[in-house]
């Protein structure tokens, strides 16, 4: 098992499969906040969804509905389990407090490097700590 | 954090529930973040309150009230109960969003969303908030101070906020600048310091970039590159005005998350190159020549096959006034093939009809419309399988919303698509 440590954003415990993106996600016009699905036209993970799924990635961009897009996934029942990600903007600190689901960053490793998708991901919100399980 | 009195009130309770609750939010945003402490806030823009009919019927189910109130309550200030919410302080405006009221047929809306929309326009501005129902506010009124410390939503108001104004503003969200509407606090970080305003990424421009189009693909071609850095441009920019800073900053901050841009000896925190780069060396060079044009072009076109062409949406963001004489000219005396919806702010509406520009692009069968675009109320006329867009911005997120092919050029060649049915445009 893999220990990142790093800064808890957003409180709480949650464990799952991880999925994993070297690209930046779009909440507004980059999801479909009824299904957690990806759809903006050239992502790497379009069509995917990462309801029940630790997201990890390097950050949010785009539109300022970034938060109220996320805020929805909790509300239809489609958020992550987790949130791990790199860069720290207003759009993802938002989106994850309201979202309600432990989010870390400040990682002393690359999560995007030491984690793969389908690896068993445990996210403490609480001490800002990721453990990893390799599939 | 470290918190003035006024704020510690706030959180008290000694202010009410609703202020409670809104610096509750604004704590654990600002933490989140590594915020030491607020800045002060007066000027917010935001979409308070505002809900779709899943918003509304979600909280009848699970809170036993779907009204502003409780929408603003349970969603807006994540509050675990529904409160009576004060009026807002400060200069507040309701950003696009909805419909337009008098045409919400046409966009595919119900009549009961239409009335809800109604109430909750009554509601807004019970509370204080000026409805100005535009992804604009710097064109309808809400044009703030160089240095003002503000709370904006909206990617391509921020981005116009902070480098074309020199106004500062982080890229806040819905809660934040409700929460903001009734504490006039936001969390002091990013673009509220100095420290953070600062270029990192050289763009070096090597094609010449004029035309509102082209502005445009520079944009579009920056965000992808620099993503959420700030770049610095030199070189052969021209004919700079709002209307192109419109299009080129709404661009960058779609494809990327650019919040601010310099260009030197055009944007205020940038009288020169090494003001913008706060005297240190570029993290990073870029050059944008003729292959960069090239190919930005046909990265914005990858989605065009059929060049049969049934709609052109005008007015992302939501056109300006000049815009409107210019559409106007174009199609004087003309009769359009396609269907064509030309978006824009209350206010310049107002604007357009009393100048006579409506009556001359409805005259010709186009509709002008007010409050949302295309992408944000996913609605396109009915049987539409190919649009024509001026804007880089609706061309990145139009074809994720709806099953629709899109074609990008200059508003003269989406005005052709207009009158002829046909695509015919290229890179000049």
């Amino acid at each position: 098992m893999i220990v990142l440590r790093g800064r808890g954003i957003v409180g709480g415990c949650a464990e799952g499969e991880a999925l994993v993106t070297r690209e930046t996600i779009s909440g507004w016009g980059g999801i479909d906040p009824m299904t957690g699905t990806i759809i903006e036209t050239r992502h790497e993970l379009r069509g995917q969804s990462f309801k029940d799924k630790v997201l990890v990635f390097p950050g949010a961009k785009g539109s300022s509905g970034w938060s109220n897009a996320f805020h929805m996934t909790r509300l239809t029942k489609s958020a992550p389990l987790a949130m791990v990600f790199n860069q720290m903007t207003t759009k993802i600190a938002l989106g994850a407090v309201v979202t309600r689901v432990p989010a870390v960053t400040e990682l002393d490793q690359d999560p995007l490097s030491v984690i793969e998708t389908g690896d068993w991901v445990k996210v403490d919100g609480d001490r800002g700590v990721v453990e990893v399980t390799k599939r | 954090m470290i918190l003035a009195n006024d704020e510690k009130a706030m959180l008290d309770g000694g202010d009410g529930v609703a202020k409670q609750k809104a610096m509750e939010l604004l704590v654990r945003y600002a933490t989140a973040l590594g915020a030491e402490r607020f800045v002060d806030t007066k000027n917010i823009a935001g979409v308070p309150g505002s809900s779709t009919l899943f918003l509304q019927k979600y909280f009848e189910e699970h809170a036993g009230n779907g009204g502003f109130e409780a929408v603003f309550s349970l969603y807006d200030l994540d509050a675990g109960e529904v409160m009576s919410v004060p009026a807002a302080t400060g200069n507040c405006c309701h950003l696009q969003g909805g419909m337009d009221l008098a045409h919400w047929a046409d966009l595919g809306m119900s009549r009961e969303a239409m009335q809800h929309q109604r109430a909750d326009e009554a509601e807004l501005a019970r509370h204080g908030v000026q409805i100005m129902k535009t992804c604009t506010p710097y064109l309808a009124g809400n044009l703030p101070l160089r240095g003002e410390h503000c709370a904006w939503m909206e990617s391509s108001a921020v981005v116009y906020c902070n480098s074309v104004i020199g106004a500062r503003t982080n890229t806040e969200g819905r809660e934040s600048t409700s929460a903001a509407m009734l504490t006039g606090k936001i969390p002091d970080w990013g673009f509220h310091r100095d420290e953070y305003r600062h270029a990192t990424h050289l763009i070096e421009v090597e094609t010449p970039v004029e035309s509102v189009m082209d502005w445009g693909m520079l944009g579009y071609f920056i965000g992808g590159v620099v993503e959420e850095a700030i770049p610095v441009l030199t070189g052969a920019i021209r004919q700079a005005d709002p209307l192109r800073h419109k299009h080129f900053g709404a661009a960058a901050a779609s494809s990327g998350g650019v919040e601010m841009y310099h260009i030197v000896g055009v944007t205020p925190e940038a009288p020169n190159l090494e003001t913008a780069l706060d005297a240190r060396k570029p993290a990073v060079t870029i050059k944008y020549g003729a292959g960069e044009r090239r190919r930005v072009y046909e990265t914005l076109n990858a989605n065009g096959r059929d060049t049969n062409v049934d709609y052109v949406m005008l007015g992302c963001p939501h056109a300006s006034i000049e815009q409107f004489r210019d559409v106007a000219r174009m199609l004087d005396g003309k009769r359009i093939k396609t269907h064509l919806w030309m978006f824009t702010s209350r206010a310049v509406k107002t604007v357009a009809d009393m100048s006579g520009f409506t009556r001359q692009i409805e005259d010709a069968g186009g509709l002008v419309m007010t409050d949302t675009c295309s992408a944000i109320a996913r609605a396109v006329p009915q049987g539409t399988k190919v649009v024509a867009l001026d804007s880089a911005k609706q061309t990145h997120y139009l074809p994720a919303r709806a099953p629709v092919e899109a074609w990008f050029g200059s508003t003269e060649e989406c005005i052709h698509a207009a009158l002829t049915g046909h695509w015919t445009g290229e890179l000049r």
